[in-house]
Parts: C-alpha cells; sequence; structure tokens
C-alpha cells in the first residue's frame, strides 16, 4: 500500500510544482524516485529520459506510467498517470471562472515567470550528473564525442531525437558493451 | 464523436516528438482546422489558462477540450488517447531493454544514451534561461538562478520548498514589475 502511496506522492509533487509545462516535471521526478526514493539509480533515469524523448507524446505522463509499472505493475502505472494529470486537469476545470479573470494579472504573470529560474537550475544539475555519470561510465572520450554529437543533431541540425536516441544505442551497443 | 475526439488527440500524441510543447500546433490542427470544434481564439484561451497552471500542458489542453465537447466522460477519453498509446510503448520498450539487462552491448546501449539525456535536459535548461530572459530580462533571471543554485545545490534544500516560496512571493507581491512599466509607457 505505501508503495503505490509513494508513486502517487512522487508525480502528485513533481506535477503540482512544475511550472513550465511536462520538461519542468523531469527534475522533480527525479528527486523524488532517485534521490528520495532510491527507485532508481541516475542511469537508469537517464535511459527513461532519453527513450522518452525518443517516443512520441508527453513526457511527463511516459515517465509517470513507466515509474508506475516498475513499481507496481499495472495499477501502479495507472495511479502514476493518474497523479501525473489529475491535478493541473481538475485545477483547470475547478478555477476556470477565477482563471479567465487573473489570467492576464500581473501576479499570475509573475508566478510562471519567476519558477522559471529554479527549473532551470534543476535541468541544469541533473545535466551535470549525468555528464559525470557518463565520465565515470565510459570516460572522458565517449562521452564527448555523445554529447558533442546529440547537441549538433539535436539542436543544430534539427534531427529527430527518435534517430539521435536510436543512433546512440547503437553506438554504445557496439562501442560500450 | 468520442472516436473522432479519440483519433484527434491520438494522432496529435503520437505525430508530437520531443515532448508536450510539439503536440499544441497538432492538437490545434486537428480541433480548429480538421474538426472545427472551436475557433481560433478559443483555442488560444484555453492554452493560455492551461500555462497559469503546473504539470503538462497536452493533458491539460485535451482534457478540458474534451470535457467543453463531452463532459465527463469526453474528457477521460481525450485524456487517454493523448497519454496512454505512448505510455504503453515507453513501458514495452524498457521492459524489453531491462529484460535483456545483464548483456553487455545492452549495458552499452544505457552507457550510450546517458550523454544524449544529458544534452536533451541541457537544451532544456537553457530554453528555459532563455524565455525567463525574455520575460524578466538578465538581472533578475541571473539573480534567481544563481539563489536557486545556492540554496538547492549548496544548502542542500528540497527544490518543491523553493519552488513553494516562489509560488507565495509572486502571490503576495504586486506583480510582474516590466508589465507595469509597459502599460505606463504606452499610457
Amino acid at each position: 500500500m505505501m508503495k503505490y502511496w509513494d508513486i502517487f506522492y512522487s508525480n502528485f509533487i513533481a506535477n503540482l510544482l512544475g511550472y513550465g509545462g511536462g520538461p519542468a516535471t523531469i527534475p522533480l521526478l527525479e528527486h523524488e524516485v532517485v534521490d528520495r526514493l532510491g527507485w532508481f539509480s541516475t542511469r537508469e533515469f537517464s535511459e527513461m529520459v532519453a527513450l522518452g524523448n525518443g517516443l512520441p507524446g508527453p513526457i511527463a505522463t511516459k515517465l509517470a506510467a513507466h515509474i508506475g509499472y516498475v513499481q507496481g505493475g499495472i495499477p501502479g502505472s495507472i495511479i502514476g498517470l493518474f497523479a501525473s494529470v489529475a491535478p493541473s486537469l481538475v485545477m483547470l476545470l475547478a478555477l476556470l471562472g477565477i482563471l479567465m479573470r487573473y489570467k492576464d494579472s500581473p501576479k499570475v504573470k509573475m508566478l510562471t515567470r519567476v519558477v522559471r529560474p529554479t527549473i532551470a537550475v534543476l535541468l541544469g544539475i541533473m545535466t551535470y550528473d549525468f555528464i559525470s555519470d557518463s565520465y565515470t561510465g565510459v570516460g572522458w572520450i565517449h562521452t564527448v564525442i555523445l554529447l558533442v554529437a546529440g547537441y549538433i543533431l539535436l539542436e543544430k541540425k534539427g534531427v529527430s531525437p527518435a534517430y539521435v536516441v536510436l543512433g546512440a544505442l547503437i553506438y554504445g551497443a557496439v562501442l560500450l558493451g | 464523436m468520442h472516436k473522432d475526439l479519440f483519433m484527434a488527440f491520438f494522432r496529435a500524441g503520437m505525430l508530437g516528438y520531443g515532448g508536450g510543447l510539439s503536440a499544441i500546433p497538432l492538437m490545434h490542427k486537428e480541433v480548429v482546422k480538421t474538426y472545427k470544434w472551436m475557433d481560433d481564439d478559443e483555442f488560444s484561451d484555453i492554452l493560455a489558462l492551461a500555462n497559469t497552471l503546473p504539470g503538462p500542458i497536452n493533458t491539460k489542453l485535451s482534457g478540458y477540450i474534451g470535457w467543453r465537447l463531452k463532459g465527463f466522460w469526453g474528457m477521460v477519453n481525450c485524456v487517454c488517447a493523448t497519454v496512454l498509446p505512448t505510455a504503453f510503448l515507453m513501458i514495452m520498450l524498457l521492459t524489453v531493454l531491462n529484460a535483456y539487462k545483464d548483456k553487455p552491448w545492452v549495458e552499452g546501449m544505457s552507457k550510450g544514451v546517458l550523454p544524449i539525456a544529458a544534452v536533451m535536459l541541457g537544451i532544456l535548461a537553457w530554453d528555459f534561461v532563455k524565455k525567463s530572459k525574455l520575460l524578466m530580462g538578465w538581472p533578475a533571471t541571473m539573480i534567481l538562478t544563481i539563489i536557486s543554485l545556492l540554496v538547492i545545490q549548496f544548502l542542500n534544500l528540497h527544490p518543491a520548498l523553493v519552488i513553494v516560496v516562489l509560488i507565495a512571493y509572486s502571490l503576495l507581491s504586486k506583480g510582474a514589475k516590466d508589465d507595469r512599466k509597459k502599460a505606463g509607457g504606452s499610457g
């Protein structure tokens, strides 16, 4: 029972505080399931993020479904999905009238922007953790090659994340196995 | 109607790569152009509303649109269409990969995607910084970034705490400054 509560709570908190859409919830979720609950290692979590980004659809719900499934099977998966979708949707429907009135209010505007640097820092810390983990695992040379190639393909060439992830999987299978 | 709702959000979800944001134009196309369930203004109103709240944008959009059009079950239908197919793919893929975890080449695959995940998060982090700069300017962005970094990384406080404090501060303050300046300037 405790496990299901943890699945619910970790997704609930991450999605309740993740301002700026699905990606904002990633570091908060990592904080819960890697740092606090110890359910996954940094590497396992990075695998979820990479493969999750290689697949279509929202990232927060893919992570929630998978984390729930690993920890609590299909019921766990449903609980994870519910916790990530329901709170903000219920808030939207319940507060519709109020939000309509205040959507241009300076307070709400400020709220949605002051949180962004914090999310940026959280994402930045995760980036650093992933890089240092990769350095420990495969050394500088492979890490730098993959970082540079990944950056050029994703950001400069606009290649679909699906192909970049596939390429990294093949690279890893052949050269890092 | 329910079949159309499902197909509209299923297509938008399955074709939207790279996180939720890429699916928004696809949803717009389905909802406004293909099925004509609402017009441009209504759609952008809903998007603005969804942005004032935390959590994934897509599920808020699809859930609300489903609710508007077909009540509770419309909402359930649209959210499921957005979320379930990709959740299923995700679980399948990672479960298969985990089943062969002890094979060295699968171990290698997991090592290979680690730096790619780092790049993806790095790009996201920078996007948040850029967006923040656009909305608040460099000084405020830098100050908030440095304070967040100090508090989270060096004081080791829970990030949730930082965010709750920021939310409380915004609601108690007089609101975003540059908007008042702009309003004053144009008036």
